[in-house]
């Protein structure tokens, strides 16, 4: 074109980046990549291959292989082998490691980003400028980890071999993302790519070779679902890491269920984009631009759902529109375009399909009026409008550069519109009212809530889930913890969870039945909403005492009495906003009063477990000491400000989970209850506890003890009878946020498999006991972090 | 305020509502017409030719106040937009061409003398060596500044300089650079201004007036300049390196426009801080808002700091990007600036042999 003609148009023009030395190492290669397994390169022959394409023109790059069950095998062979002596090595050995791998990837940053957009169709600049200075920066964080690990993380030893699977959208970020914080606290992996977009993490195996990695700390293994499902399944395998669909994420686990392997899901989201009618519009604009034109809205915390002040809705969409405009589709290896190609027809055709369901349920389609190219896989961006919450494009992701919107009238609707979703991923405010803004925050289910900015990552915050949107976090102190272990937790799974039967006198003889006379029925019924209820079905069963001689009874719970008792726990939302102050006046109250009647419980333990008085008084002493140390922490478990980006004030607030359901222990039958019961309520949450099965009556014992001690109904309800159909129950329940089991091996399994419906956290014993006495084993952060999860508030600030 | 002109919708809605755009009519991948166009281009169909047309509109304080800024979420957007955009080749020469067809080639020192002036004058009447021209394949390219800047006092010499070259003369009055002057003497600077050849006048704003709340005083203020000025063009220079927060920027900006500013300056280059994207960012925003609001079109102009032709790049980008094609012509985009042509000049000899050029291959102001 004539620099005369440009300068009566003042086009842009083409501008790409140079591809040939990615293309040089493709046919270096020639095209034909295999598997890193234990250091070495394996590309078996007769193989089934996959073609990775470029998304932007269709064409073949490369081959990769579908691992077979003894590649899988292989590899995590190699990563147990690697893991102890890797485990073994100082901090500092592996932080050299780390920051090895920091440098190597920043060394090559141009070839990682250049591969990376031929491979996934995202546009260079976001490559060049996000994704990869983004993974280095992960190694670097976590190079830190390593070498602080001993002292930052005493007490703690890595998982083992973890199994890592990771999405399309961001390759070589969602790998680092996983390696660098396994590799920091000392496990090993082995990792499989998306089948669609494998060559960076290939390229990376390499950088691997180049560090002089020890062989079998980083194994690679490529193929779809079928390899994932042999890593997923694998029984070498000590936790899996899974970045993906909700849908996978519920298959994952349900098969991993009862397994004993650790899991962290980050999952699919529905991110509400809120603004405000005293945000900076132009401002915002640019935030949609940045939220859901990012990465062809292939992310998935992408602020999909637009919520809009009503007094503003009209400006606002002008202004988007307006924007729109000026977004440019093409190549993606063209330095100037804003929005490459949709990884795959598949995608593509996904897109187009919800959007015209969209339309079909009453959506107003808007696109650009220019059109988008004819090859390669390419979508507009486009924003749909006039979309109710009970649309389809409201409430599925559509991973695609598709924006719902729709208005809100009040701060309250937006927080109900914002929430009503079954994902918790991310959240955009835009306001310039610090009140505003803080308690959008606060009412938010979001583990990530960005205010008056969006998609902005660091390695040094966390970065995970609500609700179905998974569990675990990313980055940051918190997410290390999803890649180590108590060092005491060594006991093997097999075991069996059956109590000794303490021998001891027989204990229950009355005055009463001295004397010949009845005593006074004494059955506690459910303990719901702080009122005592009788069962929904009156049935009783009986409790035995010690030498099993008849004890007394207590209420048969049903799915009905589990309904009622969640109901009530999630009306005591007023506990959650409690300042820790105040719950722990309540909890110190507890056991002042359970001190009280230290005797009482004393003899009822006794009673039932037939243990000796000394003992039993032991006990009751360590749950009054328990309601103290949880008490103590109520108003000290606090979050933390990471050091991210400059001018960022980044808020890790742990936050309670919700409705926690609690199947207790039958061994230690008050204080296993109390050392799980005051923890979760100390941080905020209501809970339904099922008392031990065998034991129940001391936890009924305390329904008084609650009535004495100010605490306010439905925070802790009480359901007793078979514990197994019961915690069922809880686990399969959608209002439940979080269960913990602590029984046999078989329920264990069952509470993972039943809690896959709404993707609530679990946490469960596998049959195995802890020390309820010791300190290490029954109390502290551990039982903390079990009871919240960690929101980032993201607040950059300026004058 | 009520919007005096309505915006058209961009485009006729119910004209999409089908499936999405896939035409074999379409563009090149990374080609976009519209873009090119400009948002609002379309909306007001402006040609790429078009000049100011503000005559001002009443005060109306509600709109100064409900103005907000994010700095953050502006800088972040002023970071990110130069990495978004780039021109290379032909296009690359073109727009550091159409970067000289904008300059305000500007001489404002204590030093300044008539011989220095008429130094500057020659050059802005042939900015570019022609054999270079030749060589980029442009012989024929009438190729000037937009306007010579400097002070009141050398106008004449500027105006004589530049007889019948086309080049307009700017002249900074009104008690250039702090504004501090009486009031009536900054308005007769004005006028003696004109008088003496001046066709455009870049005044400055009372800074305490901004920093005060005083919008009534700057609307009086800037109104009587733009009466002086008649139907010259008015650039007022904002300072917003001493205005204090980007909101006050914005505010300043928009106050300027309602008294019937032509274009808005981001600096006199005399602050300590000039010309910076995320300003530029926050006064196009608000010349887009008033222009919706209003109807009538506004240039603009950053000065100060500019001296690379990366930095011109990143300005025009951010002209195309936020306001569009229009405001990439002279009429209603100028960058101010002296030591900038030069770098100009190497990075197109570069285009034109591939070679890194040195300065000292460029005639000199």
């Amino acid at each position: 074109m004539k620099i005369s003609r440009i300068l009566t148009t003042m086009e842009y023009g083409p501008a790409p980046e140079d591809d040939k030395p990615v293309r040089s190492w493709l046919t270096e290669r020639q095209g034909r990549l295999g598997l890193f397994i234990g250091g070495q390169w394996r590309r078996p022959a007769g193989a089934e291959e996959i073609a990775s394409v470029n998304p932007a023109t269709g064409e073949t790059l490369a081959h990769i292989v579908q691992a077979r069950p003894e590649d899988v095998d292989d590899a995590v062979a190699a990563a147990r082998e690697a893991a102890p002596g890797w485990a073994a090595l100082p901090g500092h050995v592996r932080a050299r490691y780390l920051y090895a791998l920091a440098r190597q990837v920043q060394k090559h940053a141009r070839f990682l980003a250049v591969l990376e957009t031929l491979d996934n169709g995202k546009p260079i600049r976001e490559t060049r400028d996000i994704d990869i200075p983004l993974a280095a920066r992960h190694f670097y964080h976590h190079a830190g980890w390593a070498q602080l690990f001993e002292t930052e993380f005493a007490g703690f030893r890595p998982v083992g071999v973890v199994g890592q699977i990771i999405p399309w959208n961001f390759p070589l970020l969602m790998l680092a993302w996983k390696i660098a914080p396994a590799l920091a606290a000392g496990n090993t992996v082995v990792l499989k790519p998306a089948e669609l977009t494998s060559l960076t993490a290939l390229a990376f195996a390499e950088l691997c070779q180049e560090v002089g990695l020890p062989p079998g700390v980083v194994n690679i293994v490529t193929g779809d679902g079928r390899a994932g499902e042999l890593i997923v399944d694998h029984p070498g395998i000590d936790k899996v890491a899974f970045t993906g669909s909700t849908a996978v994420g519920r298959i994952i686990r349900e098969r991993t269920a009862g397994s004993g392997k650790r899991l962290s899901l980050e999952l699919g989201g529905k991110s509400p984009f809120i603004v405000f009618d005293d945000a900076d519009l132009d401002s915002a604009v640019e935030g949609v631009v940045d939220s859901i034109w990012f990465n062809q809205g292939q992310v998935c915390c992408a602020g999909s759902r637009l919520l809009v002040q009503e007094s503003i809705e009209d400006a606002f969409i002008a202004k988007l529109k307006a924007r729109m405009e000026t977004l440019r589709v093409g190549d993606p290896l063209d330095k100037a375009v804003d929005i490459g190609a949709i990884v795959s027809p598949v995608q593509l055709a996904r897109i187009e399909q919800l959007v015209q369901q969209g339309q079909q349920e009453g959506a107003a389609l808007w696109q650009p009026s220019w059109s988008r190219p004819e090859k390669g896989y390419f979508y507009p961006p486009t924003l749909l409008t006039g979309v109710a919450p009970s649309a389809t494009v409201a409430q599925e992701e559509i991973f695609g550069p598709v924006l719902v919107a729709m208005s809100f009238r009040t701060p309250a609707e937006a927080v109900a519109l914002a929430n009503n979703t079954v994902y918790g991923l991310a959240a955009s405010i835009w306001t310039e009212n610090v009140n505003l803004a803080l308690d959008m925050a606060a009412k938010i289910e979001a583990g990530v809530v960005w205010i008056n900015c969006t998609n902005v990552f660091d390695a040094a915050a966390g970065f995970g889930g609500y609700k179905e949107s998974g569990f675990g976090r990313e980055g940051g102190r918190e997410g290390m913890w999803e890649y180590v272990k108590p060092a005491w937790d060594d006991l093997p799974q097999e075991r069996a969870s059956s109590p000794a039967k303490a021998a001891g006198e027989p204990a229950g003889t009355t005055p009463e039945r001295a004397a010949g006379i009845p005593p006074i029925d004494r059955t506690p019924k459910m303990y719901i909403g702080g009122r005592q209820v009788r069962p929904d079905a009156p049935y009783s069963r009986h409790i035995a005492g010690a030498a099993g001689r008849p004890l007394g009874e207590v209420g048969e719970g049903n799915r009905k009495d589990i309904r009622n008792a969640v109901e009530a726990a999630r009306k005591a939302a007023g506990w959650r906003t409690a300042s820790g102050h105040q719950r722990a006046q309540v909890l110190y109250y507890v056991g002042e009063n359970l001190a009280a009647r230290r005797n009482e419980f004393a003899e009822r333990l006794r009673a039932m477990t037939g243990c000796a008085l000394e003992a039993a008084l032991k006990e009751v002493d360590k749950a009054v000491e328990r309601w103290f140390s949880y008490g103590a922490w109520a108003d000290k478990y606090d979050g933390m400000v990471h050091h991210t980006l400059a001018r960022h004030m980044t808020l890790a607030v742990p936050e309670p989970v919700g409705v926690i359901g609690i199947a207790c222990p039958d061994d230690c039958p008050l204080l296993g209850f109390v050392s799980l019961v005051a923890p979760a309520v100390a941080m905020g949450n209501s809970v339904v506890a099922i008392p031990s099965e065998r034991h129940p009556l001391a936890a009924t014992d305390l329904y008084q003890v609650f009535d004495t001690s100010d605490v306010p109904p439905g925070v802790v309800n009480i359901v007793t009878g078979a514990r197994d159909p019961l915690a069922q129950v809880l686990a399969l329940h959608d209002g439940v946020d979080a269960v913990w089991y602590f029984g046999s091996r078989e329920g264990s399994r069952m509470v993972e498999q039943a809690s896959a419906g709404n993707m609530k956290r679990t946490w469960v014993n596998y049959g195995r006991n802890r020390d309820w006495f010791s300190r290490d084993q029954g109390e502290g952060r551990e039982f903390l972090r079990e009871a919240t999860h960690i929101k980032n508030i993201w607040i950059p600030y300026g004058a | 305020m009520q919007p005096v002109v309505r915006p058209s919708s961009p485009s006729d809605d119910s004209a999409r509502n089908g499936s999405a755009p896939r035409g074999s009519m379409g563009p090149a991948p990374g080609e976009n017409p519209a873009g090119a166009a400009g948002s609002f281009g379309r909306r007001f169909s402006i040609e790429p030719g078009a000049r100011p047309d503000n005559p001002g509109v009443p005060l109306d304080l509600d709109w100064v106040k409900a103005v907000r800024v994010n700095r953050s979420a502006v800088e972040r957007r002023a970071a990110t937009l130069p990495a978004r955009r780039t021109v290379k080749k032909q296009w690359q020469v073109a727009w550091l061409l159409r970067a000289v067809q904008v300059l305000d080639l500007t001489t404002l020192s204590g030093d300044d003398t008539p011989g220095r002036v008429r130094r500057l004058c020659a050059k802005a009447r042939q900015p570019v060596r022609p054999d270079l021209l030749a060589s980029l394949g442009v012989a024929g390219l009438p190729l000037r500044v937009a306007a010579v800047c400097t002070w009141h006092e050398l106008v004449p010499a500027a105006v004589e300089a530049l007889r019948d070259s086309g080049i307009p003369v700017a002249a900074v009055s009104a008690g250039f650079p702090a504004g501090l002057s009486p009031l009536a003497q900054r308005v007769a600077e004005i006028r003696a201004s004109l008088a003496a050849g001046a066709d455009e006048i870049d005044i400055v704003i009372s800074r305490r007036h901004v920093l005060t709340g005083d919008w009534r005083a700057l609307y009086d203020e800037v109104r009587a300049f733009k009466e002086a000025c008649g139907q010259a063009h008015l650039k007022a220079i904002i300072a917003a390196g001493e205005l204090g927060t980007l909101a006050n920027v914005a505010r300043a900006s928009l106050v300027c426009m309602m008294a019937g500013a032509d274009f808005v300056k981001t600096s006199t280059g005399k602050e300590a801080v000039n010309a910076t994207l995320p300003v530029g960012l926050v006064m196009v925003r608000a010349m887009r808002d008033y222009m919706e609001r209003t109807g009538h079109r506004v240039g603009f102009k950053p000065a100060g700091g500019i001296r690379q032709a990366k930095d011109a790049l990143a300005w025009m980008f951010l002209m195309k990007e936020e306001l569009g094609v229009p405001w990439l012509g002279p009429g209603l985009f100028r960058l101010g600036a002296s030591g900038l042509l030069n770098d100009i000049e190497r990075q197109l000899e570069h285009c034109a042999t591939g070679r890194y050029s040195a300065a000292h291959r460029h005639p000199m102001v």
